[in-house]
């Protein structure tokens, strides 16, 4: 016998044993069918449930809790302008990793363009940027997927990382924003990775003493798109 | 990991002298209390998201066998493998097996508690593999050749000095010399050590928080980023997870979700928490080019046919020995294997033996502020009364223990001897605690008042206030 049967003759032994299963194994497989294919949700928070006009605020609110930096601005050239700003706010050189989403092809330059590199860091990287698929306002979080578009490790490997996010695409709750991910997933397969980011990388690991920049991104700057273009 | 468990009185005693641990303990009690309060006050829907998490848990174990079935299946359908281990042996072997296969030599770790339980370092170092925890508090007490005295909070037994001793010690390729006052500097320190490790590690193992069934991920929540590096940059990823943290769906993920943070750290959210689903896919750039889960046993199914199995609705948040009077007091260690506090005193013994483990079961008063936090509602006391029953049924007590009890039963069984002894006994510690009605020092009990001061009894015993209301109220 495998370790596999011997594990489940087990589980179903003990089941038995117990009486807590009063059904029959058919009827336990259905239920889990069910569960699965309905994923009921469960309690809803109030601070989860805003309506859509009030997420910006309270999404802004608890990114910035969250020791993120945070801006709004009208379009993607304003979102680049913001991003040189950036850079020049803490001193960086003009050097930029980000991947293909074609949403970043928006972004507009002004004057001197800063040297663009593409594909997955390195670990060399200072600044990366990378576009999110959502966002969940209940907790300030970031919503990123792998694939070429954002390669995972620009979420990990740079000292700073600029998180672009569209206004549209925030959702009041992490069950909204699942079903925002099944919506776009069809076929029920999640990519490689799905990141839910929440501030910049911290370690408390030293006489309980917070500080940022542990193994992920030192800062993390926030950018929500208001506008269509 | 070799179990000091049976040694618990004396590692304890020794813990209480040691004042670098007591003040390291501090923390403890004060900022992981603190922090959990306030993160409980500020939502107020808490103890409706408890009962929401308990009832998924529950529901998942009575379905388990249907939800692992479920859970492999789509693994495989997204390219990765599922390795079944009935105990930590065969784990071990396992993960050697993927190591050889995929010529690993180096591997980075992130924070896992399974990997602990089943000693799985010693066993790679003696198998000429590297192992690295990346983790910060597990990288320290690696260095240092320590376990975890705490299953969030791997090395908080230590103070800033310990550190950085050990990393002038250790980090030699660096300047004897260089400033390491703040403890921004050390952090920075192990992350360029560890960067490189990232940068080059063949093989990457994470724990699981959970492993959600619908879609065949595994979730691991972490601060530091760390267990993503881990999970991302190896060619190789292995979740290395126990039977028991499976969850049904996302939405159920997040239920559980909205309590493990605030619980833990008192955070509303864990800084990374991630899905893993399969290697990486044909298109992307980056992500393992191997997914393996290794699903391990080791006792659990066995705990769920008895009165120990609420205990698997666990999901390690911590809260129950940070809240704990007895771990506040000991730390960690005292437990002496892998998981320490209420929960370590109720899991230990179904894992290794009540033989081994009887002494923390014991080494509780009962106040109940662990199952108070759980946000599991687990009743860690209860279990804890259990195992005294099982040790005392086996004759694995003490000897004095049940002599003591023996002559306390024929003393209660004779009512008037009984009450002249209990009298004279309380009025004479009414006499030693003196004007300040204070004991510092009781004959027969020094162990007791070695570390705590006894109220003297004022007044008559219970059975004469007793009598005299009785008399009165005629």
């Amino acid at each position: 016998m495998s370790s596999r049967e011997k594990i489940m003759e087990k589980i179903k032994g003990s089941l038995r044993k117990k009486r807590t299963v009063h059904t029959s194994d058919e009827e336990r497989r259905q239920a889990v069918l069910t569960r699965i294919s309905e994923h009921p949700r469960g309690v809803i928070p109030a601070s989860a449930s805003l309506p859509k006009q009030d997420l910006l605020l309270q999404f802004s609110k608890k990114v910035q809790a969250s020791e993120a930096s945070f801006k709004l601005v009208k379009s993607y050239a304003k979102a680049a302008k913001e991003i040189m700003s950036y850079l020049q706010r803490h001193n960086l050189p003009p050097s930029i990793r980000m991947g293909s989403d074609y949403r970043l092809e928006k972004l507009v330059w002004e004057g001197v363009p800063p040297q663009l590199r593409y594909g997955p860091s390195d670990g060399q990287d200072l600044v990366c940027v990378s576009h999110a698929q959502g966002g969940v306002s209940e907790t300030g979080t970031l919503v990123l997927t792998s694939g070429p578009e954002n390669p995972t490790s620009l979420n990990f490997l740079p000292e700073n990382h600029i998180v672009l996010l569209r206004k549209k695409d925030l959702q009041n709750s992490y069950e909204n924003s699942w079903k925002a991910l099944r919506a776009q997933y069809a076929d029920e397969k999640l990519p490689r990775t799905v990141n839910m980011i929440t501030g910049p990388s911290r370690s408390a690991d030293i006489e309980q003493t917070l500080i940022l920049g542990a193994h992920g991104p030192l800062r993390l700057h926030v950018i929500v798109i208001e506008g269509k273009k | 990991m070799k179990v000091s468990s049976p040694d618990f009185k004396n590692i304890a005693s020794q813990a209480l002298e040691d004042k670098q641990l007591q003040s390291a303990l501090f923390h403890v009690r004060n900022n992981f209390t603190t922090k959990r309060t306030k993160a409980r006050h500020d939502l107020p829907e808490f103890d409706a998201l408890r009962d929401s998490a308990r009832a998924i848990k529950d529901h998942t174990l009575a379905h388990l066998d249907f939800y692992l079935d479920h859970y492999e299946k789509k693994v495989i359908e997204n390219g990765g493998k599922v390795h079944w281990a009935a105990d930590a042996a065969e784990a071990r072997g396992i993960i050697m097996d993927i190591c050889r296969k995929t010529n690993a030599r180096t591997v980075t770790k992130g924070k896992s508690m399974i990997s602990e339980e089943i000693g799985l370092n010693e066993f790679l170092e003696a198998n000429s593999i590297v192992p690295v925890e990346t983790d910060l508090g597990e990288y320290i007490i690696q260095l240092r050749g320590e376990n975890p005295s705490h299953i969030i909070a791997p090395a908080v037994h230590l103070n800033i000095d310990q550190v950085r001793d050990e990393f002038r010690k250790k980090h030699s390729h660096l300047s004897p010399n260089r400033p390491m006052v703040e403890p921004q500097t050390l952090l920075s320190e192990a992350r360029q050590v560890l960067r490189e490790k990232f940068l080059t590690a063949d093989l990457g193992i994470t724990g699981a928080n959970f492993l959600v069934a619908e879609t065949g991920s595994s979730l691991i929540v972490t601060n530091e980023g760390n267990g993503d590096l881990t999970q991302t940059l190896p060619r190789v990823h292995v979740v290395l997870a126990s039977i028991e943290k499976i969850v049904p769906t996302l939405e159920d993920l997040a239920q559980i979700t909205r309590v493990l943070a605030r619980s833990a750290t008192g955070q509303e959210m864990t800084v990374y928490s991630t899905l893993s689903t399969g290697p990486r896919r044909k298109q992307d750039v980056d992500g393992p080019e191997e997914y393996h889960v290794v699903l391990l046993d080791n006792g659990r199914s066995s705990m769920l046919g008895t009165e120990f199995a609420e205990m698997l609705r666990c999901i390690r948040c911590g809260a129950c020995m940070n809240h704990c009077p007895v771990y506040q007091a000991v730390g960690g260690h005292a437990y002496g294997w892998v998981y320490p506090g209420p929960m370590g005193a109720v899991l230990t013994p179904s894992l290794i033996g009540v033989e081994q483990a009887g002494h923390l079961p014991n080494a509780s008063t009962f106040c109940g502020r662990c199952e108070a936090v759980c946000p599991m509602h687990i009743p860690l006391p209860k279990m804890m009364r259990s195992w005294r029953e099982r040790e005392f049924e086996q004759h694995l007590e003490p000897a004095g223990h049940r002599r003591n009890l023996k002559l306390w039963a024929w003393f209660a069984k004779h009512r008037t001897l009984y009450r002249m002894v209990t009298s004279l006994a309380a009025r004479m510690m009414a006499i030693r605690g003196g004007s300040s009605k204070r004991i510092k020092k009781l004959p027969m009990a020094e162990g007791w008042t070695k570390h705590r001061i006894m109220p003297a009894p004022e007044g008559a015993t219970f059975m004469k206030l007793y009598k005299r209301r009785l008399r009165k109220g005629r």
